[in-house]
């Protein structure tokens, strides 16, 4: 295990079910309403001009959550790459490891929460499956983990087959509720309802903890089943939650269509004492500011309902970096 | 859970009180089926007087929608009245003040829910 010098999260696709792009019409928007605040100021240098935007401007018009779909880093300071999900963001990741140090030699280790498109999509565009000294091993609990990526590689859906990719590409099957040691990590998976069922991943690292919950429907009618999720959350330093939909059309309208809200992921970490909840797997019909808003809401709610410890609420962008 | 039930010809009035939560949803959600039972077509309505409720989760609200759910399939009506603040601001950010009849009080639910009932209210 390499020393133990705390563990990093990076985002690389933070939006759920199909990856979006901001419109030019809204960072035009962005664009006047800033220019418009920046009226007068002398804003003649580029470390003026970027206090002015960090201190003066709301996250949601100054930047963008971004509209990679799921693809989180774990860094843990070890050699090897530690990943969850293969969304569009895994494409990101990939160029951004390339040109840091070079195509070859690397090895990913890559947990999968369940195998539907938008978080296998970017497997194909992820470039280092295509040099041959790199290494990926993708572990995940499904019987079709393998399948699923091979067949998003056949014709006529993609023009490289599966077995032309050049690097060494392991599946490891993962048992949920079991204990794995795995670069440098404790791993284990639990089981979590969303169709075709997905999985949810506790990491330990010395004494600090994340845990990758996404593409999770809480129903809460089994009380038994809320408390093996508190248990799966308790005093973690970073749970990862699914939070796509409110809780009225997570039981409403969008009952059974596998995802979670802001309030049960608030509460779960609530009673688990987990310490930070980031919202995650972002409603690709929500654009910043609809982000922005939830992310405001959710901090008023536990605001309102905090006991005796407070949980850190956050809202993950691509491209943001969370050290524990 | 106590709900102290009172009558207004074909609405009842139906008061929790405390936190509706993990630990106290399945007594709310007991103390409600009856009363569920008979919120129908031709058969009375339910207002739930919230007004002593502090907090509720979102397994309470879940509790509410599937009542609502089970009375709307019915053809029965139910509404919640007379939150306080903090339930406001729970309901508006879990937007069930969209998917719930919300009233500002039991009497504007009454007026919305049935002539009668309001005259029978109205004369207490």
């Amino acid at each position: 295990m390499p020393p133990d010098v705390g563990l990093r999260v990076k985002f690389w696709g933070t939006r759920g079910s199909i990856p979006v792009a901001m419109t030019s019409a809204e960072l035009r928007r962005k664009l006047i309403t800033t220019l418009v605040r920046a009226a007068g100021r002398a804003l003649d240098t580029p470390e003026k001009a970027a206090s002015f935007l960090e201190q003066e401007i709301d996250f949601a018009e100054s930047n963008t959550f971004g509209g990679n779909s799921s693809c989180v880093q774990l860094v843990t300071g070890g050699r090897d790459y530690v990943l969850c999900d293969l969304g569009s963001g895994a494409r990101v990741f990939g160029n951004d490891v390339l040109a840091a140090h070079g195509p070859a030699g690397h090895t990913f280790h890559v947990f999968m929460s369940h195998v539907h498109w938008d978080h296998i999509m970017g497997f194909p565009f992820f470039l280092p499956i295509y040099t041959p000294s790199n290494r990926i091993r993708i572990y995940g609990c499904h019987a079709e983990l393998e399948d699923a990526f091979r067949g998003q590689h056949a014709a006529p859906c993609f023009p490289v087959d599966f077995s032309e990719l050049s690097s060494r590409i392991e599946f490891v099957r993962l048992l949920p509720e079991r204990e794995y040691e795995i670069a440098g990590l404790s791993v284990k998976a639990k089981l979590q309802r969303h169709g075709g069922d997905s999985y949810g991943y506790r990491f330990q690292r010395g004494g600090r903890v994340v845990v990758y919950s996404t593409d999770a429907e809480h129903k809460q009618d089994d009380l038994g089943e809320v408390q093996g999720f508190v248990e799966f959350f308790r005093d973690a330093d970073l749970v990862i939650f699914d939070s796509q939909y409110s809780l009225a059309e997570a039981t409403s309208i969008k009952e059974d269509w596998g995802h979670s809200s802001n309030i049960v992921g608030l509460e779960l970490c609530q009673r688990a004492h987990a310490k930070r909840l980031c919202l995650y797997h972002h409603e690709p019909l929500s654009d910043d500011q609809k982000i922005a808003a939830l992310l405001a809401e959710t901090r008023r709610l536990e605001e309102i309902t905090r006991g005796d410890r407070r949980v850190e609420i956050l809202a993950a962008y691509d491209g943001m970096e969370i050290a524990l | 859970m106590e709900l102290t039930p009172k009558r207004y010809v074909d609405a009842v009035v139906l008061a929790p009180a405390g936190r509706i939560d993990h630990s106290t949803s399945e007594g709310f959600k007991t103390a409600l089926a009856p009363y569920l039972a008979t919120c129908a077509a031709g058969q009375d309505h339910i207002i739930l007087d919230l007004a002593d409720v502090e907090y509720i989760s979102s397994v309470g609200l879940r509790v509410l929608m599937l009542a609502s759910k089970q009375a709307q399939g019915q053809g029965g009506i139910i509404g919640v009245a007379t939150l306080q603040p903090a339930v406001k601001e729970i309901f508006d950010i879990t937007r069930f003040t969209m998917v719930l009849n919300v009233f500002p009080s039991v009497r504007e639910g009454l007026a919305r829910l049935s002539q009668p009932a309001l005259s029978a209210f109205d004369a207490t």
